[in-house]
C-alpha cells in the first residue's frame, strides 16, 4: 500500500509558511525561532558577500588596454583579518548556546510524562500502552507531556514527527526516547527517517492528538472490537495493523513470506514441511506459535526473518487474525 | 626560448601505446589518467542520479519499483564519494601540477603514485563487479545492522571496493606531503608555496591520517558481514552505533578532503584574473591547516539522533562552530583580492565567482545542522541532501570543472572556445541551483532523505527538482563538448594564456616529459602577477623586463 | 638544494659517466642520495603512522567493549594461554634485535652479517606464527571461536570458572588429551568429545554462570591478532625480497635504505604485539 493512500487523515502543511509545516508542540515554537536566527544571519551575511563581489566585478572589470592596473601592494591586513573573524563569531556563540539548550530541552522529557513503548521493525510501528494496549498508530492526549521508550526488533529506524519538531534514532539492542508536549489537536506525520531496506518509505504512521478526555476511551476502543464487527473483519484489521501484509499476501502471490491464500499447501488448515524436514499443519497452534514466536517452526523455502510479536499481539488479535485467515479462500 | 621548446615533443607524445601510459612512472600521465578515470565515473554516477530524479518526478513509482530506487540512490553516493570526489582534484590536478608548481621533475615516489592508480582502477572494477552481483542498497553509509544483515546487495564486494581505494587515496596523500616536504625548488620556503599547495597539503595529511581508520571500519564489516563476527550486532553483544563513530571519524575529514583542494584551485583563480595576489595569503595558507585539523573533532555532529550522549553532542557542536572562522576568513579574502583588481572574466573566473554564491549557500547551510537543536528536526531530512550537494558538488565539484578550464591549455595545449565555456558555465550552476535549493524547503518541511514514496504535498519540490538535473545533463554536456572539441579543433596555447605567476606557466603549453628544460628558482612572492604583461600578438603573457634598481640577484633562469 | 647542479640542469644526459657521474641508486627525480634517503624515510614513518591508526580502530573497539562489559574481558582471557603469549613477545623481541643488528650491518657493509641476521629475523617470524597456528587450531578444536561460533567445550568452560585441571596451561598436553578423547569417546562437533548426562549438567551449569555474549571476546581477539598475523606474513614477504638483494650483495654504507625501512615496519609490528598482549593476556 503506498503513502499516499495511507496518509488519508492528515492535512498537509498548512499554517507553516513556506519553510515549516505547522507549530503543534510547546518545543516547535523555539526550533523554529532558532532557525530563523541562523536563517536571517546567513541572508544578511550572503547577501553581503555576493553583493560586494558583484560591486567589485563591475567597479574592477577589466575594460581594455586603459583600464587601471590592479593594485598589486594590497594584499593582507592584519586588522581586516580580525574584524572578519571576530565579528561572525559574536553571531556564532549564542548560536551555539541556543542550540545547545534547545537540545538540552528536546531531550530531558518532564518528569511525570506519560510513557508509551515503541517498537520498531521493518516496516511498521508498533506503540504499546501502560495499560497493555496496542496499536498502529500513535494516539497521545493533547496538552500533556508524553515520552516515548523506544527499541527495535531488527535494524536502526528513526521516529519523526515534523510537527512536533522531534527526532530520535531507534536502535536494536537498547532504548532511546524522546519526548514531546502536543498542542494541537489533529493527525499528523509519523516518518522512518533511518533507512531501513525496502519499504523504508512507506513504515509511515500518524500521530493522532486528541482531547485528554476522549484518550482513555479512544485507547480502548481503538484496541478492541467494535460491537458491530465480525471476528474475521476486526482480525483483518489487526492484520493490517500488525503490518502483516508487508511479507504475507492473501492473494497467492509468495513474497517475503508465504502467501494465506489458501490452497493444498498454503493458508490456514494446509499442511507444509518445515526447514527440518518435518511436516506441519497450519492450525491454531501453529499460528499461535509462529506470531509469538517465529523462528521455532520456519516453513521451508523461506529465511528466518519475521520479527517475533511477542509482547505485542495479544491472545485477542491473535484469535481474530486466525478467524480472518479462514476467510482467504 | 630554447631549443627544447620548439622540438613539439611533450609528455603526451613522448612515447606511443597504451603499455606506455598503463605503465608509465610520470605524474602528468597519471594525473591525465585519473582525469579520465574520474571523468568516466562520473558520469556513471551521474546517470544513476538522473534515475533517481527522474523516479522522483511523482510521488508513487514512477520508473522502478523500491528496490531498484534504493539500489540507485546508494550505489549514486557510493560512486561519486569513493570514486570521483575524494580522488577528483588531488589526483587528476594535484597530480599533474603538484611537482611543477616546486619545480620538480616528478613526486618522490613516482612508483608508489602509479600504484595508487592502479589500485584506483581496481577499486572501480570492485565497483563494477558489484553492480553485476547484486548492487548495494545500504545507504553509501553502510550503517550496521542493516548492512552487515541485508541479503539483498553485494555489501561485500562494494566494501571492498571502498576499502582497495581508501590505499589508493592513502598512498597519494603520502606521496604528496613527502613531495612539499623535501623536494621545493631553490628559493620556495613554505610561504612562497603556491595556495595550491597549500591546500593539497593540508589535504594530504587528512588522507593519510582519516583514511586509515575507514579502512578498519570497513575491514570489520566485512567480517561482520561475512562471518558473523558479531562487533556490530546487538544479538550478539556488539553495538551498531558504534559503526556509525568509526565510520564518520573518517568520513568528516573526508569531506574537508574533498573540498580543501577546491579552495586551492580557487584562490589560484582569484589571483590570477584579478592580475593581483590573493589577499592574506599567510592567513588562507594557515586556514587550510586548521581547517585540517579540526575537521578530526567533529565527526559526532552526523549523530546528534544516534543516541550518543548529551555531552558528546554539546563537544561536538560547539567545536563544528569553530571551523567556521578559517572558512569565512577564505571567503572574506577572496572577496578582498577582487578589491581593486584588474579583473578578467573568462571561464575559470566565472567558476570562482560561481563558487562564492554555491559555497555561500553550502557553508551557511551547514550552520543550520551543527546547531543541535535545529539539527534534531532536520537531520535525515532533504534539507542534509541539499546542503551536502551545495558543498560537494556545487563547491568542490565546480572548483575541479573550474580548475580544469584554468589547466587545461597547460596540460594539453590548446585554447578551448571561451564563450561555450562561459555558457556551461552558466547552465550548470543555474541547473545546479534548481535542482537543490527546492531540497532547503522540501526538507524543513519534513521529507525524509532515501525515500522513494513520498507523500502528494512534497511533489513540487521533487519536480522543479528534477527539471534542474536535466538541466546539468545538459550542462555537462556542453561542457564535455566544450573541452573535447577543443582537443581537435582548438588554437594552440601559449606558454601563459591567462598570466599566472606559478611555476607551470613558464614552462611549455604542454610540458615537456621532465617539466622544465632547466631547474627553475623561485624568487620574490608567491604571486607576483603583477609583473606579467599581455602581448597581443601572442596571446601570451610575459614577464616586463625588471627596472635595473629593482631587487639584488635576479639569477637569469626564471620564465623569458 | 644544491644550487649549481641545478642550475645547470641535466637536460638530455643520462650518462653515468663522467664529471656528473652519480650513485646508480639515485632516482632521477632527486636531485642528490641524501635526499632521496630522507624522502624514502620520512615517507616509511608517514606509512607507518597510517599502520598505528589503521590497528588503532581495533584498539578503540577493544577499548569500549571493555569498558562496556569488563567482566566478559576478565572471563574470557583464562581462555588464553600466557605462556604462549610470552614465548611470541620474547620472539618478537628478539627478531628486532636481529633486524636492527641487520640495518647495522648494512650500515657497515657486512654482507655476511647483514644475511645471518635477515636469515635469524625471518626464522623468529615464522616461529610466532607456528606458535600462532598452534593457538588458534586449539581454540577451533576447543571452540573458543568468534559470533555465533563460540561454543567451548567443558575442558575450557572448567577453566575459566577455575575448575580446571592442573595441566590445563599446556595446549600440546591439552592436544593429546583430546586425542585420547577421539580414540576413547565418539566424536561430536568440533572433535568435541560427547559427554557424559553428569558432565552435561556441569556444563550447562558452567554455561550458565558465564558472563553473556564471551563471544565478543573473541571477536576481538581474532580480529586483533589475526591483522597483525597478516603484518607479520608481509614482513616475512619483505623480509625475504631483502635477503635476496642481499645475497647479491647490493646493500653497503652507500645504500642501505631499503633495509632501515623494512626495519621500521619491523618494529612497529613488534610494537603493536607488545601492546596487544598485555591486553589480551594478561587481564586481571
Amino acid at each position: 500500500m503506498f503513502l499516499a493512500e495511507a496518509a488519508s487523515g492528515v492535512v498537509p502543511g498548512t499554517g507553516g509558511g513556506v519553510w515549516f509545516p505547522p507549530q503543534n508542540s510547546t518545543i516547535a515554537k523555539d526550533v523554529d525561532w532558532l532557525f530563523f536566527y541562523v536563517y536571517w544571519l546567513s541572508v544578511i551575511f550572503f547577501f553581503i558577500v555576493i553583493g560586494s563581489a558583484a560591486y567589485f566585478v563591475m567597479k574592477y572589470r577589466h575594460r581594455g588596454p586603459n583600464s587601471p592596473k590592479a593594485d598589486h601592494t594590497f594584499t593582507h591586513s592584519t586588522a581586516l583579518e580580525l574584524i572578519w573573524t571576530i565579528i561572525p563569531c559574536t553571531f556564532l556563540v549564542p548560536m551555539f548556546y541556543w542550540g545547545f539548550t534547545g537540545y538540552m530541552d528536546l531531550r530531558t522529557p518532564p518528569a511525570g510524562a506519560y510513557e508509551i513503548r515503541v517498537t520498531g521493525m521493518k516496516w511498521q510501528w508498533l506503540f504499546t500502552y501502560p495499560n497493555g494496549v496496542v496499536i498502529d498508530k500513535l494516539l497521545v492526549p493533547k496538552g500533556q507531556a508524553v515520552k516515548l521508550t523506544m527499541t527495535s526488533e531488527d535494524v536502526l529506524h528513526c521516529v519523526f514527527i515534523p510537527v512536533f519538531r522531534v527526532k530520535q534514532d531507534v536502535v536494536p539492542g537498547r532504548y532511546t526516547n524522546l519526548w514531546f508536549n502536543a498542542t494541537e489537536a489533529g493527525e499528523f506525520n509519523l516518518f522512518c527517517a533511518e533507512y531501513c531496506g525496502t519499504k523504508h518509505s512507506d513504515m509511515h504512521t500518524t500521530v493522532l492528538v486528541v482531547a485528554p478526555e476522549d484518550f482513555a476511551k479512544m485507547l480502548e476502543e481503538l484496541d478492541n472490537k467494535r460491537p458491530t464487527e465480525t471476528e474475521a473483519e476486526w482480525g483483518k484489521a489487526q492484520f493490517a495493523k500488525f503490518g502483516c501484509g508487508q511479507c504475507h499476501s492473501i492473494d497467492g502471490k509468495t513474497g517475503i513470506g508465504p502467501t494465506f491464500k489458501i490452497d493444498a499447501e498454503h493458508g490456514f488448515g494446509s499442511t507444509r514441511k518445515l526447514i527440518d524436514g518435518k511436516d506441519q499443519v497450519m492450525d491454531e497452534n501453529y499460528v499461535h506459535e509462529s506470531i509469538l514466536n517465529p523462528l521455532a517452526k520456519v516453513r521451508a523455502g523461506f529465511a528466518p526473518v519475521m520479527p517475533p510479536y511477542q509482547g505485542r499481539a495479544k491472545d485477542k488479535h491473535i484469535k481474530a487474525i486466525i478467524e480472518y485467515m479462514k476467510t482467504l479462500k | 626560448m630554447s631549443g627544447h621548446a620548439d622540438s613539439g615533443k611533450n609528455y603526451l607524445n613522448e612515447s606511443h601505446g597504451i603499455m606506455s601510459w598503463l605503465f608509465t612512472l610520470d605524474h602528468k600521465r597519471i594525473g591525465i589518467m585519473y582525469l579520465i578515470g574520474v571523468t568516466t565515473m562520473f558520469f556513471m554516477g551521474g546517470i544513476f542520479a538522473l534515475l533517481v530524479r527522474t523516479e522522483l518526478f511523482t510521488p508513487g513509482p514512477t520508473i522502478m519499483m523500491h528496490d531498484t530506487y534504493n539500489q540507485m540512490f546508494t550505489l549514486h553516493g557510493a560512486v561519486m564519494v569513493f570514486l570521483v570526489i575524494i580522488p577528483s582534484i588531488p589526483a587528476s590536478l594535484g597530480n599533474f601540477f603538484l611537482p611543477i608548481m616546486l619545480g620538480q621533475k616528478d613526486v618522490a615516489f613516482p612508483k608508489l603514485n602509479l600504484a595508487s592508480f592502479h589500485l584506483w582502477v581496481v577499486g572501480a572494477i570492485f565497483f563494477l563487479i558489484t553492480l553485476a552481483t547484486g548492487g548495494l542498497e545500504t545507504g553509501w553509509t553502510f550503517y550496521t545492522p542493516y548492512s552487515s544483515t541485508t541479503t539483498q546487495s553485494n555489501v561485500t564486494s562494494a566494501v571492498m571496493g571502498a576499502f582497495i581505494l581508501g590505499f589508493s587515496s592513502i598512498f597519494t596523500g603520502l606521496n604528496f606531503i613527502v613531495t612539499v616536504h623535501k623536494m621545493r625548488a631553490p628559493g620556495m620556503t613554505w610561504f612562497k608555496m603556491p595556495l595550491f599547495l597549500w591546500a593539497i597539503y593540508g589535504t594530504a595529511i587528512i588522507q593519510v591520517l582519516a583514511t586509515p581508520v575507514l579502512g578498519i571500519t570497513l575491514l570489520m564489516l566485512i567480517v561482520e558481514t561475512t562471518m558473523k563476527i558479531g562487533i556490530f550486532d546487538p544479538k550478539l553483544g556488539g553495538d551498531p552505533v558504534m559503526f556509525q563513530h568509526f565510520f564518520w571519524f573518517y568520513s568528516h575529514p573526508a569531506v574537508y578532503i574533498m573540498i580543501l583542494p577546491a579552495f586551492g584551485v580557487i584562490s589560484e583563480l582569484f589571483t590570477t584574473f584579478s592580475r593581483k595576489e590573493v589577499f592574506g595569503y599567510k592567513f588562507i595558507a594557515v586556514s587550510s591547516l586548521a581547517i585540517a585539523f579540526l575537521g578530526f573533532l567533529v565527526w559526532g555532529h552526523h549523530m546528534f539522533t544516534s543516541g550518543q550522549s548529551k555531552l558528546a553532542s554539546t563537544i561536538f557542536s560547539a567545536i563544528t562552530f569553530t571551523i567556521a572562522a578559517p572558512t569565512a576568513i577564505k571567503i572574506f579574502n577572496w572577496l578582498t583580492t577582487m578589491y581593486k583588481g584588474d579583473i578578467r572574466l573568462n571561464t575559470p573566473m566565472w567558476y570562482a565567482l560561481g563558487f562564492l554564491e554555491l559555497f555561500g549557500i553550502g557553508g551557511l547551510t551547514g550552520l543550520f545542522l551543527s546547531t543541535m537543536a535545529t539539527d534534531v528536526h532536520l537531520h535525515d531530512t532533504y534539507f542534509v541532501v541539499a546542503h551536502f550537494h551545495f558543498v560537494m558538488v556545487g563547491s568542490a565539484l565546480f572548483a575541479f570543472v573550474g580548475g580544469i578550464f584554468y589547466w587545461w591549455p597547460k596540460m594539453f595545449g590548446v585554447m578551448y572556445n571561451d564563450t561555450l565555456g562561459k555558457v556551461g558555465c552558466f547552465l550548470a550552476i543555474s541547473g545546479f541551483n534548481i535542482t537543490f535549493f527546492p531540497q532547503f524547503i522540501a526538507g524543513t518541511q519534513g521529507m525524509p532523505r532515501r525515500y522513494f514514496n513520498y507523500l502528494p504535498e512534497f511533489q513540487i519540490y521533487h519536480q522543479i527538482s528534477t527539471v534542474g538535473a536535466y538541466m546539468m545533463l545538459i550542462a555537462f554536456l556542453t561542457i564535455g563538448y566544450c573541452l573535447v572539441s577543443s582537443l581537435f579543433s582548438g588554437k594552440k596555447a601559449p606558454m601563459n594564456p591567462w598570466g599566472g605567476a606559478t611555476f607551470e606557466w613558464q614552462t611549455p603549453s604542454p610540458p615537456p616529459m621532465h617539466n622544465f628544460n632547466y631547474t627553475p628558482v623561485h624568487v620574490g612572492g608567491p604571486y607576483d602577477v603583477h609583473l606579467y604583461e599581455y602581448d597581443e600578438a601572442t596571446g601570451d603573457w610575459v614577464k616586463k623586463p625588471e627596472p635595473k634598481k629593482e631587487e639584488t640577484k635576479e639569477p637569469v633562469v626564471a620564465a623569458k | 638544494m644544491s644550487q649549481t647542479a641545478a642550475a645547470q640542469g641535466h637536460g638530455d644526459d643520462h650518462g653515468h659517466g663522467g664529471p656528473h657521474a652519480h650513485d646508480p641508486h639515485l632516482q632521477h627525480h632527486f636531485d642528490t642520495m641524501g635526499q632521496q634517503f630522507e624522502a624514502g624515510k620520512m615517507g616509511t614513518w608517514i606509512f607507518l603512522a597510517t599502520e598505528v591508526l589503521f590497528f588503532s580502530g581495533l584498539f578503540c573497539a577493544y577499548a569500549v567493549y571493555r569498558s562496556n562489559h569488563p567482566e566478559i574481558f576478565v572471563y574470557a582471557h583464562h581462555f588464553l594461554d600466557k605462556i604462549l603469549g610470552a614465548i611470541n613477545t620474547c620472539v618478537l623481541l628478539f627478531s628486532s634485535l636481529t633486524m636492527a643488528w641487520g640495518v647495522r650491518c648494512a650500515q657497515l657493509g657486512q654482507r655476511n652479517g647483514l644475511i645471518v641476521c635477515l636469515v635469524l629475523t625471518i626464522l623468529c617470524a615464522f616461529g610466532f606464527m607456528g606458535i600462532k597456528f598452534v593457538e588458534y587450531s586449539h581454540k577451533y578444536h576447543a571452540g573458543l571461536l568468534w559470533g555465533a561460533k563460540y561454543n567451548p567445550d567443558l575442558d575450557e568452560l572448567r577453566k575459566a570458572s577455575g575448575t580446571g585441571h592442573g595441566d590445563a596451561h599446556a595446549p600440546a598436553a591439552g592436544h593429546a588429551k583430546a586425542a585420547d578423547a577421539h580414540d576413547a569417546h565418539a566424536e561430536g562437533e568440533h572433535g568435541h568429545k560427547v559427554l557424559t548426562p553428569a558432565e552435561e549438567k556441569e556444563a550447562a551449569e558452567l554455561r550458565a554462570a558465564a558472563p553473556k555474549n564471551v563471544n565478543l571476546f573473541f571477536s576481538v581477539y581474532f580480529c586483533m591478532t589475526g591483522l597483525h598475523g597478516i603484518h607479520v606474513v608481509a614482513g616475512i614477504i619483505l623480509l625475504t625480497w631483502l635477503l635476496v638483494r642481499a645475497i647479491k650483495g647490493e646493500f653497503g654504507p652507500g645504500y642501505f635504505a631499503p633495509v632501515d625501512y623494512v626495519g621500521l615496519y619491523w618494529h612497529i609490528v613488534d610494537l603493536v604485539w607488545i601492546y596487544l598482549f598485555p591486553l589480551l593476556y594478561l587481564i586481571h
